[in-house]
């Protein structure tokens, strides 16, 4: 079945408010607009304003909503329209949803789902272009998950709201126009583990989200150069699967990891790190990184591409682990 | 507070030794500069020093054990733990004893930090060290590949995986191809005992050494080279009247004033005593000159005379005596093989006029001396009879230029014709 990211998306939340009756989706726009991004056109039609609610303009309350339904025994989606949105959420998300558990002693958990867009390349400017899922995967009690393929997002929304406890899904806006081949019977996925999307030998390629594709057409130009590389899709940024990620090392010796937020404190410094504290005594080469430049991201399209990664950078930064290079990569 | 004593680096180029024997054991206390046991190396038996006081807990390493540079031989307890030193007396024990199992410097580090009173002695590391890259170097240790020969074709010319791999395939040919499939062997195979090297094993792994020491040098190394002949008439005078009052032990060997002669000048010449690593020049915080000793058998080392522009005529002819003969008994130890920091060739008596040395790195500089030989030669328009010697300097043109190498050079012979204020 041909299909989009979009409508991925679109049908897991249409199953799970078939499949359980206490899940509601809330958000800016999710009702009469159909979502920013179409996510839930159709929806309010199907399932009524009881369940696919408009929120006023208020990252704050309605996420703080969503966090007290899900107390009461609901399994709310909170759509935040995107991350950059999320700043004005972030005390319910991080002082209330990661802590209720542990603050209660174990008597509540709090099974809410937020879906939030991400990510750059739509000329929207720095305000509306962050990556900042690694801000996310610092916080202890939350889970934080990545869907890139269309398999994941068509199923990883179930999994994520059977989890008790607080789990963000982060959709990379360029992926909801993404169309690909979905089996008819496609349905719920794990949101544990990272998965080897392309197999190779020589340099693993680590990333996430949007990273994943263009990792893929990375190593499709290093194939023709003879480099076999390897891409993980982290799937989970919290947490991440070091098993998976210490093994494709093990394997390739070198390391390459993709991440369009930025460098300083980012999750690839996490990810370096591990690799490091891990397969210290595998590596061949310092592990290497391509990440977001470290501006706010520009408005102008060619400003804008120049710093994101692309599939260029990819390239470079493979080739530097594998040939005599200049010196270090830095 | 237990921590390993490793095995020392007792020179550039060295990967491993094997424990001969032990002098101490569990449950013993050791003082600093106690020797604790004999290791085997290219270089012979070196007797093994350790660097504090401590009490040895375990001997991890048993005799016939093949042990890598920077792995542990003993586990000590340190000071802090039966008695009550303040904190910082305890931190410094720490800070001389770095935790990691690095391949060459660590032990070397432990070395220098000790035997240098001055606390802000810089800590000196036996070679640069190669840029090589973490899984490279474990499996050039399981395939026994020397690094120090490679070259490194990753990235900012780092020795890498495979070519540790091609090089092993190159070396050891058809009996010990590496397998490339991925399996791991077992690491750091233990050598069984009857492979244990024996004189001849050693007098090849002695000349191996010396191959990559002075491979490593003329392919590093931009030497250049100056000679200066003089007349030792005066010297070897003052030589035979000082000698004369003296019993054949305590009489003065000639090589006692070129010792001394050498180290007071490179005090006043920094540049000629230390180390050349990481692309720069590091002098060495005290002067210890490493002499020549070749080794009956064939193979030469070079220990260090510690201090030697701090020591009298005598103590220094009482230490050349005694390193000459433990050298060629084989019982040196490892300070003495490890630090020296510049180094001082004689061919003796019945070699020729002139010797240029290489340099053995990451020195900067090697002195040599030539036979005493009666020339004629003219001082104050007068033509006679002299014994004149040839000294010679070999030096890294990284580190001086040939204006101070002169001046070194001729400071040396000012300070060989005036015996007296040696």
């Amino acid at each position: 079945m041909k299909t989009t990211y979009r409508e991925a998306v679109r049908e897991a939340i249409r199953e799970a408010m078939h499949r359980d009756e206490r899940v509601f989706l809330m958000g800016e726009d999710v009702g009469r607009y159909g979502g920013c991004y179409a996510v839930s056109k159709g929806l309010l039609e199907e399932f009524g304003p009881e369940r696919i609610r408009d929120t006023p303009l208020a990252e704050s309350g309605f996420t703080g909503a969503g966090i007290g339904a899900a107390l009461g025994g609901m399994r709310p989606i909170v759509e935040i329209m995107t991350v950059n949105f999320s700043f004005l959420a972030l005390d319910q998300i991080v002082n209330n949803a990661a802590t209720l558990l542990h603050m209660s002693g174990g008597a509540f958990n709090v099974p809410l789902v937020i879906r939030m867009a991400t990510g750059g390349g739509r000329q929207v400017a720095a305000q509306h272009s962050r990556s900042l899922e690694g801000w996310y995967a610092h916080i202890p009690g939350l889970r934080i998950v990545a869907p890139a393929t269309l398999d994941d997002a068509r199923g990883m929304l179930w999994s994520a709201l059977e989890d008790p406890d607080p789990v963000i899904l982060f959709e990379h806006v360029l992926l909801y126009n993404m169309e690909g081949e979905l089996p008819e019977q496609a349905g719920p996925v794990s949101i544990e583990g990272a998965a080897v999307r392309r197999e190779g030998t020589d340099v693993s390629l680590i990333t996430f989200g949007i990273g994943v594709f263009k990792a893929l057409e990375a190593a499709e130009v290093l194939a023709e150069e003879g480099v076999s590389a390897e891409v993980l899709d982290l799937r989970s940024l919290r947490p991440l699967d070091d098993r998976a990620i210490l093994e494709t090392v093990r394997k390739t010796h070198r390391a390459v990891i993709i991440d369009e937020g930025w460098r300083s404190g980012g999750i690839s410094a996490e990810i370096s790190a591990r690799i490091t504290e891990g397969a210290f005594y595998d590596l061949d080469a310092p592990p290497a990184r391509v990440c977001g430049v470290e501006v706010p991201t520009p408005y102008p399209e060619h400003l804008e591409r120049a710093a994101l990664p692309q599939v260029p950078d990819i390239v470079e930064a493979a080739r530097g682990l594998l040939s005599g290079g200049e010196g270090d990569v830095a | 507070m237990s921590k390993p004593y490793r095995m020392p680096s007792l020179g550039a180029g060295m990967e491993d030794g094997t424990v001969i024997e032990w002098h101490v054991e569990p449950g013993q206390r050791v003082r600093r500069g106690d020797v604790v046991g004999v290791v085997d190396t290219e270089k012979g038996a070196i007797e093994i020093e350790i660097w504090e006081d401590a009490e040895v807990l375990e001997i991890v390493a048993d005799p016939g054990t093949k042990v890598p540079v920077g792995e542990p031989l003993l586990v000590l307890a340190g000071q802090g733990d039966d008695d009550d030193r303040s904190p910082s007396a305890q931190e410094s024990v720490e800070a001389a004893t770095p935790g990691s199992a690095e391949a060459e410097s660590p032990a070397l580090e432990d070395v220098w930090d000790e035997s240098e009173a001055a606390p802000e002695a810089a800590p000196v590391e036996a070679a640069p060290r190669l840029r090589v890259s973490p899984v490279a170097r474990r499996r050039a240790r399981e395939l026994r590949v020397e690094l120090e020969s490679l070259e490194g074709s990753g990235p900012g010319g780092a020795i890498t995986l495979a070519d540790v791999e091609s090089a092993a395939r190159g070396e050891a040919g058809e009996e010990e191809a590496p397998d490339s499939a991925g399996q791991e062997p077992p690491s750091s195979p233990p050598r069984p005992k009857d492979e244990e090297p024996g004189d001849k094993d050693r007098h090849a792994a002695m000349r191996k050494a010396i191959a990559v020491a002075m491979t490593r040098s003329k392919r590093e190394i931009p030497h250049y080279y100056l000679a200066h002949a003089f007349s030792l008439e005066r010297t070897l005078r003052w030589l035979s009247r000082v000698n004369e009052e003296r019993r054949p032990a305590e009489r003065l060997l000639l090589a006692s004033l070129y010792l001394k002669a050498v180290a007071k000048s490179v005090r006043e010449f920094p540049e000629f005593n230390g180390f050349w690593d990481d692309g720069g020049f590091r002098p060495a915080p005290g002067v210890h000159p490493g002499m020549a000793i070749s080794l009956r058998g064939g193979g030469l080392v070079a220990p260090a005379i510690h201090d030697a522009d701090q020591r009298s005529l005598e103590e220094l002819t009482k230490g050349i005596r005694d390193l000459v003969q433990r050298a060629r008994s084989g019982h040196l130890r490892g300070s003495e093989v490890a630090d020296p920091t510049i180094t001082l060739t004689s061919l003796g008596d019945r070699g020729v006029e002139t010797v240029f040395g290489v340099i053995y790195p990451p020195q900067v500089a090697i002195v040599g001396v030539g036979s005493v030989v009666e020339r004629p030669w003219a001082v104050g328009g007068m033509v006679g009879s002299h014994r004149v010697v040839t000294l010679t300097l070999a030096a890294d043109h990284r580190a001086s230029d040939g204006h101070r190498g002169s001046l070194f050079l001729d400071r040396i012979a000012r300070h060989f014709e005036t015996p007296e204020d040696l």
